[in-house]
């Protein structure tokens, strides 16, 4: 017979590769998908055994204000009141985002309207240098500059809210501004000469515009922020204070979900009550995550659905 | 464009043993998702010979030309139906091993595509991979095929140049080294000489016309004196059909169906 | 008129928004230089960390800093180059495929803490690593897998098809040709990704204070051997990073020299990502220029 012929009907060197090469991304690939599936799966099951097994109530858990997983209060209730972390967390996340957000906003206008070469050349460095930054060095800096500042200018110790918003505001600026640049860049040119050709300033035509067509892609990069805020667990543990208690001003210690859990974690014994509720933080971080990426797929649907 | 009745064809049938068919293809229908861009191609490939595919923009010779040696798989939700047959083989098959069939039946694109390795690599790249170790004989393939691309002269003392230096008709010539390179049984060509100046496209034609001595050449373009000069069939493309297929001869002079003979004098007169 | 001169002040407003941010870099970069680099000395560098006394060195975690970078990045690398090609190359579009899209995109969002605390559970826990370098080794893959895949895979689609095609036509599998062509071609970007990457994990704590841990035994560098307990490459040792340290003397409080330590210490942390930025873009351009030149 042909050999030519003979050698099509046969499985070839290529077709092995091919099907080896397919086979060996597949595994990575799936290992992922696994790693995510592990991380729920280990972060619920112990996050809920606070209220599984250890019969705590979600309700009470979200809204007590006691944190003191390992005593029971009058009732025999554990003393498991999380709001005052929560309050911590979400008000240190919305102060910095209410911050960032005209910043980046202001950079990200520099950058696409008003010069984007020096944009470009200087401040789109200066966002990769700011990105790059380790947590723990903007918690070292809170600590020696903004700490102390704060205490000066307002009394008290200086850890606090404020502490935390000022520095998860540097941490998050570059977040935020980088998604602005990218929603001011794709708005079409056309939009805007088209503006200008009407007899609008270059501010009119940005303002009335190019932000109103970018607004989006903006609201995504604030998202993007919170979520990194939220998500932040030292450079903010080092200034605010670690003190469970709910926050009753900007300059008092206070705690977040992630501080509690990196200082507690250590100290508790795997199983307890006081251990499962600080997976149960965990659980709640996890959760606020993924709303975080739920609002961001919103966004830019309701964005896409408006073009 | 005038409407043209689309039954109406003229195809005629090469006999074996007169005629040694290298290739042919039978009721070849090519979907794209629900867009069918191919109704039922029956064309036949004599051996060393040249055939011509010619037809407007977008009549679907790159699809046709492209689904002969099962290129269309790459492309998502593409598909076809039909046989092709190659060596007393349905190719259009899943027991065909396509990797080993497009060793044997190569194709060169419109749009040159080396890659970015030196010129050397890009025509021993693929013998190599195919467990070709043996340095002298890569050696001289690189030397003839790139002779027979009529590239030779003006690379044979940077054969270690990278190969997106070149020109771009340079680099078509050097795909087509590359494909030449293997050894195919056929050889597909898409447009090759689109990109080129007059005088490569001169050369790359009388390298074709050289080369079907050895291979079986099936060639698009939109150049019908190309298609006069150098093929020695002709197959008219309308409108994902093939209407008429003849000796390029009587095509050019006496086509019997109106759309071809529309093109084709269009484009003399 | 007075169109006009609103535009005058929203370009000084915004020009001032910029300078400020500039300023801003300028100022962190220039607080921990001035303060931290006074202290790097070699001694510094090298030597290892006192508790309770001034004039520690930070010598045992800059060395487990950059060796547990090593093996996670020899972990996460491959790994994610099988993934990025799979979603480059093979991934039918499907629900299937936004799944596992949208599980990288989570996955990648995920605080680090909780990543950490994920390890914790599973490697130092389950898997009995104990806090080790291993355990720490594999959240920081976790931790780094996400973004090096979707790298990957950007880095790989910026690659025209028509090169796949080449390789393709010349009898060769879809993966061979995107093992040999594609990815050499896509290797600018590929590297400047894993560099970038690489930065990122160097600087990362919060993933490591419950993987890794955070006490540095005294390592002991005449003894190379991977089994031998203080050998520097025991991967089952504690191994406490130039960041966890950081974050340890500021909360404890303990050390007398604290601030002066962790001054320097930011410094080093600092160069290293300035560097990891730098090498970045000039390897990333380097290779590309090496690929494409004549
Ligand atoms: N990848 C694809 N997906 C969907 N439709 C396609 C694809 N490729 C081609 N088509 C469609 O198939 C038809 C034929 O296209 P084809 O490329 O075969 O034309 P052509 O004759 O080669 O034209 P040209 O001379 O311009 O190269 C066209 O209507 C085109 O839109
Ligand atoms: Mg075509």
């Amino acid at each position: 017979m042909d050999p030519i012929k003979a050698s099509l009907l046969k499985k070839s060197r290529a077709a092995k590769s091919e099907t080896r090469g397919k086979l060996i991304s597949l595994v990575c690939i799936s290992l992922i998908v696994f790693i995510v599936l592990a991380i729920f799966y280990f972060v619920a099951s112990r996050g809920l055994a606070t209220f599984f097994k250890d019969k705590v109530s979600i309700g009470r858990f979200l809204t007590q204000s006691t944190w003191n997983p390992s005593l029971k209060d009058s009732h025999g209730h554990p003393e498991v009141g999380a709001l005052p972390m929560i309050m911590g967390s979400f008000g240190v996340t919305f102060l910095a985002a209410l911050l960032a957000t005209p910043f980046a906003i202001g950079a990200g206008i520099f950058m696409t309207e008003i010069s984007p070469k020096r944009g470009e050349k200087l401040l789109q460095p200066v966002m990769e240098l700011l990105v790059g930054i380790p947590s723990v060095v903007y918690g070292f800096i809170g600590l020696s500059v903004i700490v102390p500042a704060v205490r000066h200018l307002f009394g008290g110790s200086g850890f606090g809210i404020l502490a935390g918003t000022c520095v998860l505001f540097v941490m998050i600026l570059p977040t935020v501004t980088s998604m602005t640049v990218d929603a001011l860049k794709s708005v079409p040119r056309h939009y805007r000469e088209a503006s200008l050709a009407l007899g609008a300033t270059r501010w009119q035509t940005t303002w009335k515009v190019v932000l109103k067509a970018a607004t989006p892609g903006i609201l995504t990069g604030v998202v993007f922020g919170m979520a990194r805020a939220f998500g932040e667990a030292l450079a903010v543990q080092m200034v605010i204070g670690n003190a469970a208690l709910l926050p009753h001003n900007l300059i008092t210690p206070a705690s977040t979900l992630t501080s509690v859990l990196t200082m507690g974690m250590g100290n508790t014994v795997m199983g307890s009550l006081a251990n499962n509720a600080l997976w149960s933080l965990a659980l709640l971080l996890l959760l606020m995550s993924l709303l975080f990426n739920l609002l961001v797929r919103l966004i830019g649907r309701k964005g896409a659905m408006n073009r | 464009m005038a409407d043209y009745d689309l039954t109406q064809t003229h195809i005629i049938h090469l006999d074996e043993p007169k005629h040694e068919i290298a290739l042919s293809t039978e009721k070849l229908n090519v979907y794209y998702g629900e867009n069918r861009a191919m109704h039922d191609a029956s064309l036949q490939f004599e051996r060393y010979r040249i055939t011509a595919l010619i037809g407007a923009s977008g009549s679907g010779k790159s699809t046709y030309l492209r689904s002969l040696n099962r290129m269309n798989d790459n492309i998502a939700n593409s598909r076809v139906t039909g046989k092709i047959m190659y060596r007393d083989l349905n190719i259009n098959s899943d027991e065909i091993d396509v990797y080993k069939m497009r060793e044997h039946i190569g194709m060169v694109f419109q749009r040159p595509n080396p890659f970015a390795k030196s010129i050397y690599d890009n025509i021993t790249f693929a013998l190599k991979r195919h467990g070709q170790k043996d340095k002298k004989y890569l050696d001289e393939v690189v030397e003839t095929s790139l002779k027979q691309a009529a590239l030779w002269d003006q690379v044979k003392d940077s054969l270690g140049k990278s190969a997106l230096a070149l020109s771009g008709g340079q680099q078509q010539r050097l795909c087509i080294a590359r494909a030449i390179a293997m050894k195919p049984d056929i050889l597909l060509l898409d447009e090759p000489a689109s990109a080129l100046d007059p005088i490569s496209t001169n050369t790359v034609e009388e390298t074709l016309i050289r080369l079907k001595e050895e291979f079986t050449i099936v060639i698009v373009t939109h150049n019908m004196q190309q298609a006069a000069r150098i093929s020695d069939y002709t197959a008219f493309f309308h409108s994902g059909r093939a209407l008429e297929f003849d000796e390029t001869r009587k095509l050019f002079t006496r086509p019997k169906i109106k759309a071809a003979e529309d093109y084709v004098s269009g484009h003399f007169g | 008129m007075n169109a006009k001169k609103w535009d005058k002040v929203a370009t000084a407003v915004l020009t001032g928004i910029a300078g400020l941010i500039v300023l801003l870099l300028a100022c962190l970069l220039g607080y921990i230089l001035v303060r931290g680099l006074p202290h790097v000395t070699w001694q510094f560098l090298t030597k290892p960390a006192q508790t309770f006394t001034k004039g520690g060195g930070i010598g045992v975690q800059l060395f487990n800093s950059f060796y547990l970078l090593i093996l996670a990045m020899v972990i996460s690398i491959p790994l994610s180059i099988g993934a990025g090609i799979y979603l480059a190359e093979y991934a039918p579009k499907n629900w299937v495929t936004n799944v596992v899209r949208t599980a990288i995109e989570v996955l990648s969002s995920l605080p680090s803490v909780v990543v950490g605390l994920f390890g914790f559970l599973v490697f130092v826990i389950q898997f009995k690593l104990g806090f080790s370098i291993l355990a720490g080794a594999l959240v920081l893959t976790v931790f780094n897998l996400p973004l090096l895949t979707r790298n990957v895979e950007d880095a790989l689609k910026s690659i025209h098809f028509t090169q796949r095609e080449a390789g393709l036509a010349l009898g060769l599998s879809r993966y061979e040709t995107v093992k040999h062509v594609v990815i050499p071609e896509a290797l600018p970007n590929i590297i400047t990704g894993m560099i970038l990457g690489a930065g990122r994990v160097f600087g990362e704590a919060a993933a490591l204070i419950y993987t890794a841990g955070q006490s540095a035994p005294s390592l002991d560098f005449t003894n190379w051997n991977p089994m031998y307990i203080a050998s520097p490459l025991n991967p089952m040792r504690p191994a406490e990073t130039l960041a966890v340290h950081i974050w340890k003397i500021n909360s404890e409080g303990i050390m007398p020299d604290a601030t002066a330590v962790s001054a320097g210490a930011s410094a080093v942390l600092i160069i290293a990502v300035l560097l990891f930025n730098w090498l970045a873009r000039v390897i990333g351009k380097r290779v590309y220029r090496k690929m494409t030149a004549a």
